[in-house]
């Protein structure tokens, strides 16, 4: 059985802020099976965890001084919650796990804790009836795994997700990526399309004028959607994602893109209309991109999000080719 | 407190089958259920995100919920007839 450290090496700070963006995600695993950490002995507990490294990792980092088993459960690298909602964290795997690495001879007791967050994807009295281990649901947090150990027992704080601005924070770059690999083909069309038929005359002007105002009031959007919703979540209005990322796009997006419009085109004659088209694509695209982020946070329900998506792509929808056609109406027809 | 849309939970409990083990107060990370007299209650309903770590562990099968993850890309993605993995 292999042994493993509590502290983190270089390695696995690099692998963490590597994961964080999206690069080598899903090969981000340890491989499944029981672990020891310590010197344990048959009468020493077992925390069941995820093959996700990160989620390995941050259980492992908490267990410094204590003597206990690990059983890691193969969940194709995907963290305990979000396995637990396919079921690959799930009783058919724990069981199957516990039979793999013959548990019952390792251990005289017959007891297993589970992080809370695991309870979506296992059934805790089938697990007992096909085992004969009890499952028993630890806290939410690795970080509370020391004190339920001593006293066995979860405050009713431990037991609630909570959503703070650093975990917030440690999940924009999923969000900014996916939206920038969009972003880019958008702004290219529109740089493109405003270099060719803008009022600028030349390609090379509309290209410097129209085009990079396109491109702000784009990156205006994936900003207000990908960044400040996450980073603001609790405090901007509305409790549909879709709405905080409107009022934000419509607060924050627009004046930025109108900046830009009058700084590096023109806000004089008919040249406003460019960057009212511009706001309402804008507020449109960071409403949508901020849509995006319910499946990342910790607290939207399947039938909540449908209703939400009903009622927000309609009008994200119309205000996106609104926007879209009087910008490249106005600057191909309004001299 | 960050709090989703209400009224629209999917969530139910059967009193009758329910014999207070409580369970499914302790796995719910909302909070959304508690121990009354013996007996499970839902006391913050529009705060359930249909995750089902109650009902999957209801040895009684007295709760029930529309087991789902609420992410819109996974919704979108699974409408063009992609695999649901993209929130995960």
């Amino acid at each position: 059985m292999p042994r493993v450290g509590t502290a983190w090496v270089r390695g696995d700070h690099l692998g963490a802020a590597r994961v964080r963006w999206g690069i080598g995600r899903y090969d981000y695993r340890v491989a499944p099976g029981l672990y020891a950490i310590g010197e344990p002995d048959e009468t020493s507990p077992v925390l069941v965890t995820a093959n996700y490294k990160l989620s390995f990792d941050t259980l492992r980092r908490e267990l410094g001084g204590l003597d206990l088993f690990v059983l890691v459960l193969e969940t194709m690298g995907i963290n305990v919650w979000c396995a637990a909602g396919k079921g690959t964290f799930g009783t058919d795997e724990l069981c199957t796990r516990i039979a793999a690495v013959e548990l019952d001879q390792v251990v005289s007791h017959r007891r297993l804790i589970l992080p809370q967050l695991g309870a979506p994807g296992v059934a805790a009295h089938l697990v007992k009836g096909r085992t004969g281990f009890r499952v028993r649901y630890g806290p939410i947090e690795a970080r509370d795994v020391p004190r339920y150990l001593e006293t066995r027992r979860a405050s009713e704080e431990m037991r609630r997700k909570q959503f703070p601005l650093r975990e917030r924070a440690v999940l924009v770059p999923m969000e900014l990526v996916p939206a920038l690999k969009v972003a880019v083909v958008l702004i290219a069309v529109m740089v493109v399309y405003a270099a060719a038929l803008g009022p600028a005359g030349t390609f090379v002007g509309g290209l410097a004028s129209h085009g990079v105002v396109a491109a702000v009031a784009v990156l205006a959007a994936v900003l207000c959607g990908a960044v400040l919703t996450p980073l603001l979540l609790p405090w901007v209005p509305g409790r549909a994602f879709s709405t905080k990322g409107a009022l934000l796009g419509l607060a924050i997006g627009a004046p930025v893109t109108f900046l830009a419009q009058w700084g590096l085109s023109s806000l004089a004659g008919w040249r406003w209309v460019d960057g009212a088209g511009l706001s309402l694509l804008t507020a449109a695209l960071a409403s949508f991109i901020a849509m995006n982020f319910t499946g990342s946070s910790t607290y939207t329900s399947l039938s909540g999000v449908e209703k939400e998506m009903r009622r927000a792509l309609p009008p994200q929808a119309a205000a996106a080719v609104v926007g879209l056609l009087v910008w490249g109406l106005s600057i191909a027809l309004l001299r | 407190m960050l709090r989703y849309l209400s009224d629209v939970t999917t969530l139910e409990l059967d009193e009758d089958l329910c014999t207070g083990c409580g369970t499914c107060v302790t796995v719910c990370p909302q909070r959304v259920l508690r121990l009354q007299s013996r007996k499970a209650v839902i006391a913050d309903r529009d705060a359930c995100m249909e995750c089902s770590a109650c009902a999957t562990n209801c040895a009684e099968g007295a709760v029930s919920v529309r087991k789902g993850v609420g992410c819109a890309n996974a919704i979108i993605v699974s409408a063009f007839g992609r695999r649901n993995d993209a929130c995960c």
